[in-house]
């Protein structure tokens, strides 16, 4: 369970995020979706405390992540997490760029770590890719890698940053397939994200952000045909 | 006029040269990277006393002149402290501290170049930062900079003739020195030039290979 309460987050004098509070249930699948620079990146990535929150307590599991005393490392080999960018590691294989964080951090045996990574990379599509530099692939198929890894490290959550913003139209599909079967295998899972579709399909709730502030809690059905705010009205208006 | 023939005879004994000035260039590479990737992470990191001593280090040694630094480690130093030191370990010395900062700059900006995201993807996975340097930051800061690298280290190899000031007997000093007995000061220098510039010609063939082993990732 991810608790956050009056989350508040500032860069200099801009306030990012004005008081966000929320709970996120385990397996639950939740989509953030909102007007750009409304603040869902930096919730996002308040979470594994990549952004360091202003004020406000966030819970994962037991951990209370902004406590100074807790161990944040720690904390994230158990948040995985997915970037618009995807990040992988140029000059390390897929399966180096899988295996490296359990087998260095975990310190799990290198047959142990190939065969969870050769099994992940079944999962995600990509087995006969595993001995491919990342430049060899092609954004989903990068995008798809990085999801690997990042379960690589058997988390209790993952984190995606607009998984699919930056992937040419034809690969979104691969992506969004790969993550509807995680979410249906039960990973709690939450997601940054512009694709309305997915967001109706795969999540139990949207959070609708905007201007800093958590203005719709809801699930999907409602939000995409009758939702609350006039906020949200006006941005479904835009996109849909 | 030229004329070589005076200074064939003395040709092996400028050659011994090359193994002198190859274990100085070698010997202050090794310390050079070792004390600029320590310089570099000093100055990157978060600790403000380490940045400002690394900081003042660089603005030093990069302030100065290398054969003035050269000469104070062999002059002064035995002064200083009553010890007696060798042309060779001083010039080891000088050398490997003075290109020390200059590397370190390299590496500052190598490191800075890589991907910001680089860093985050590693902290996501819960990597610590020093094992995130060595495996993660450092190899891909190395690969962009191995160019600046090689023209350090050329640039090393060829400035490496002021040692002479201090009477090594590297190539530059043996020209010399075969110049002086025999008044044949041209042939010789020109003899000296020669093997410089086919060393510095053999260290860009093996730059080049280096950069391409490193870019199979490309």
């Amino acid at each position: 369970m991810i608790k956050v309460e009056n989350l508040h987050k500032s860069f200099g004098k801009n306030e990012v995020l004005k008081g966000i509070s929320t709970v996120i249930k385990e397996k639950e699948v939740i989509a953030i979706i909102g007007p750009s620079g409304s603040g869902k990146s930096t919730f996002l990535r308040c979470i594994n405390l990549l952004e360091e929150p202003t004020n406000g307590v966030i819970t994962i599991g037991k951990d209370i992540v902004t406590d100074k005393r807790t161990n944040i490392m720690k904390v994230r080999e158990n948040v995985g997490m997915v970037f618009q960018h995807f990040y992988l590691f140029p000059h390390k294989t897929v399966l180096e760029n899988i295996t490296y964080a359990p087998r260095n951090v975990q310190g799990i045996s290198k047959t142990e770590a190939n065969a969870k990574a050769d099994e992940l990379l079944r999962q995600v599509g990509l087995y006969e890719k595993r001995d491919a530099y990342p430049n060899r692939l092609s954004g989903g198929q990068k995008q798809r890698v990085a999801i690997a890894r990042a379960l690589a490290m058997n988390p209790s959550v993952m984190l995606f940053d607009e998984p699919t913003s930056a992937l040419d139209p034809e690969m979104v599909k691969e992506v969004l397939a790969v993550m509807k079967s995680l979410a249906d295998s039960g990973m709690t899972m939450i997601i940054v994200t512009h694709e309305m579709n997915f967001a109706r399909e795969v999540a139990d709730r949207i959070l609708f952000l905007d201007g800093g502030q958590l203005v719709e809690d809801t699930p999907p059905a409602q939000f995409f045909t009758e939702p609350k705010s006039a906020r949200a009205k006006e941005f479904l208006e835009k996109v849909l | 006029m030229l004329d070589f023939n005076a200074v064939v005879p003395s040709i092996p004994y400028i050659l011994k040269g090359i193994g002198v000035t190859l274990q100085i260039v070698l010997g202050a590479t090794i310390m050079g990277m070792v004390l600029g990737i320590l310089l570099a992470l000093c100055k990157i990191g978060k600790v403000t006393v380490l940045r400002i001593i690394a900081d003042f280090y660089t603005s030093i040694f990069r302030g100065t002149p290398l054969v003035l630094q050269l000469m104070i480690i062999y002059y002064a130093i035995p002064q200083l402290f009553d010890i007696n030191i060798d042309p060779m370990p001083a010039a080891i010395l000088a050398f490997g501290l003075n290109s020390g900062a200059y590397i370190s700059e390299i590496i500052r900006g190598g490191i800075n170049a890589v991907d910001k995201g680089q860093q985050e993807a590693s902290l996501a996975l819960g990597i610590p930062y020093a094992k995130m340097m060595k495996d993660i930051i450092l190899p891909q800061a190395m690969k962009n900079i191995m160019p600046a690298l090689m023209n350090e280290f050329i640039t090393l190899n060829k400035e490496s003739a002021i040692v002479t000031v201090i009477g090594a007997l590297d190539i530059m000093r043996r020209a010399y020195v075969v110049g002086g007995s025999n008044y044949h000061y041209l042939e010789a220098l020109m003899i000296a030039g020669v093997i410089y510039y086919i060393m510095t010609l053999i260290l860009t063939f093996l730059g080049k290979k280096l950069e391409k082993r490193m870019s199979r990732s490309d």
